[in-house]
């Protein structure tokens, strides 16, 4: 029920994003282009969702949204996954010093604030280590770098639990006595066996990235105008509240769709593993 | 434990601090380059001997020990942003942002527990709970404020929308709290609720549970009596975990509503590049939070006796 929900609302989302060009032609609009005699326009067949302070249709800015923030949500939780399954492998497979090592370093991330910490790690000036700031792409890649740094805590965790547990398993012991390599033990044995967890850490993973790119867009740091984020379609949207409220509503439903999609997600899978 | 819990946060605290250190300072350009641009009629040798002053003609980690040593023996520095010294602009902010947090977590923590008990107690509203949790979860909190914003300060226009009171006494100051007191509440309540209605409902399955029961307690004794105290637990530890994410909400609800605090004044200081003043702030706020957690952690062992030998 959970899952088909979650799926259900980021796949309604998802076409939202691929059909984004669709919409643009059949309004006839440029998402990007300022049209000043048009601002604040209320909802109409020629705007169906109003226009912004700068005249541009909302409708095709949030469709528009969808791409920029799915795509950091899903290239972060990627990222997370990769970097977090590795780390949790390696901290359950080695154990001793590197695993009590690797697991006060995530408690430690886990313990921090993270928000102020992405605030003051997305200030820093990439511009001067030749990633230009401002431009979409090399936004993105900025902040999901930026959001990797603390998502792949969560992912590390869990996949250490389940690795842990798998190791001590008799299949595991069976396919060492066989003389099975090491890494071939890790490869076919034990990455398979905790695809479950790392899968219901990756949706979370995937909720977690898309509300801190929102919140970092908002305040300006992260996905920087024209190009258009849920989160800085709202970033301006404070100084609307007086003469244009429904600008600030629909980014913000958009982003509680798709994070409460992805944690239905995770809810499901998890109830489904019965993890 | 509580000697090695306290060895971590320094050690936290040491690493989070070079590794914000070295990562701003690796960035080509410094403070003199600034005042270059500033002022055309600065020679090359006026630079240099600028940078001996401050210190910038040294390598990176010396830079850093020197830094950190004034930090240690309670030199915050010069706030340039504020033109003041840093201890003057960050205790008052300090104490606006744990009055802030102070309010917010008991809203949050009383409604959420409530929730969590009107869940375990009526089995047939648990999915609502879950659903109303579920959302508040996923609600950005900046977004949450603005509605708010919308609803009580323009449509309504009982509240301020933001900033300080001007004058006016406790009733004033109250006033301009309320909105992100409950917009940072909000943003919280629903872990709260979904991990306390969880920790009753297992409780209430317990068999000692059903042995009070079968001795013929009052459901409403039963859950408060047995059911909570037991409950308490699992709820702190979701408290404690959740300290990080509580100080990360206060941050950009103080920037929304313009209220002077520890958020805003790490924000102005990052958006004002005055890195001192915002490496400060960071690291007083990440030593808080982790003290809030170490407290929630020893308030658990208080609670249960079979965690004191973990």
């Amino acid at each position: 029920m959970r899952l088909t929900l979650g799926l259900a609302l980021l796949s309604l989302l998802a076409a939202g994003a691929l059909g984004a060009g669709l919409a643009e032609a059949w309004l006839g609009h440029d998402p990007f282009a300022p049209d000043l005699f048009t601002r604040h326009a209320a909802a109409s067949a020629e705007h169906p969702l109003g226009t912004d302070d700068l005249g541009r249709d909302l409708l095709l800015r949030l469709l528009h949204g969808a791409r920029v923030s799915l795509a950091v949500g899903l290239a972060t939780a990627l990222a997370a996954a990769t970097l977090g399954t590795a780390i949790g492998l390696l901290a359950a497979w080695r154990g001793g010093a590197t695993d009590a090592a690797l697991m006060r370093l995530a408690d430690g991330m886990l313990a921090l604030p993270a928000l102020p910490v992405l605030v003051v790690l997305a200030a820093a000036d990439t511009g001067r280590i030749g990633l230009p700031r401002g431009e979409a792409a090399s936004d993105i890649l900025r902040i999901v770098a930026i959001l990797t740094v603390f998502g792949w805590v969560g992912v590390a965790r869990l996949a250490r639990a389940a690795a842990l547990s798998v190791l001590a398993r008799d299949y595991v012991r069976a396919a060492r006595a066989l003389g099975a390599s090491e890494s071939r033990v890790l490869w076919r044995h034990v990455l398979p066996n905790i695809a479950g967890p790392v899968a219901v850490a990756t949706a979370l993973a995937v909720a977690g990235a898309i509300l801190a790119e929102s919140t970092l867009s908002f305040l300006g740091l992260g996905i920087a105008p024209p190009a258009a984020s849920w989160g800085n379609m709202l970033s301006n949207a404070q100084d609307l509240v007086f003469s244009a409220p429904w600008a600030a509503v629909w980014p913000g439903l958009m982003i509680l769709a798709a994070v409460a999609g992805c944690t239905l997600v995770a809810d499901g899978l998890r109830q489904r593993r019965r993890l | 434990m509580l000697g090695a819990r306290l060895v971590q946060i320094a050690a936290t605290l040491v690493l989070l601090s070079a590794a914000m250190f070295l990562l701003i300072g690796l960035m080509p350009g410094d403070p003199i380059d600034l005042a270059i641009a500033g002022d055309p009629r600065l020679t090359p040798e006026d630079a240099q001997r600028l940078r001996a002053l401050h210190g910038l003609d040294q390598p990176l980690h010396r830079r850093y020990l020197a830094w950190a040593g004034a930090l240690a023996s309670g030199q915050f520095g010069h706030s340039r942003l504020f033109a003041q010294p840093v201890a003057a602009v960050i205790w008052p902010a300090l104490a606006s942002t744990l009055v802030l947090l102070g309010a917010a977590l008991a809203l949050a923590g009383g409604v959420g527990l409530a929730l969590g008990l009107l869940a375990a107690a009526r089995p047939r509203l648990a999915p609502l709970v879950d659903a109303v949790a579920v959302l508040g979860q996923s609600a950005p909190s900046f977004w949450l404020g603005i509605l708010l914003i919308i609803l009580f300060a323009v449509t309504l226009g009982w509240l301020p929308a933001g900033g300080t009171p001007q004058a006016g006494g406790l009733g004033e100051a109250l006033r301009f709290l309320v909105l992100p007191v409950a917009t940072l509440a909000i943003a919280n309540l629903a872990a709260y609720a979904r991990h306390a209605a969880a920790a009753l409902s297992a409780t209430l399955a317990e068999p000692w549970v059903t042995a009070a029961r079968a001795r013929g307690n009052a459901e409403a004794r039963l859950m408060l009596r047995h059911a909570l105290p037991n409950a308490a637990v699992p709820i702190l530890q979701v408290a404690a975990l959740d300290a990080g994410a509580l100080v990360g909400g206060a941050l950009i609800t103080e920037t929304l509503f313009a209220r002077p605090g520890m958020g805003k004044l790490i924000y102005d200081a990052v958006m004002g590049n005055d890195t001192n003043l915002a490496l400060v702030a960071l690291l007083l706020v990440a030593l808080v939070t982790m003290l809030a957690t170490l407290a929630a952690d020893l308030a658990q062992r208080a609670l249960d006796p079979r965690l004191r030998d973990a």
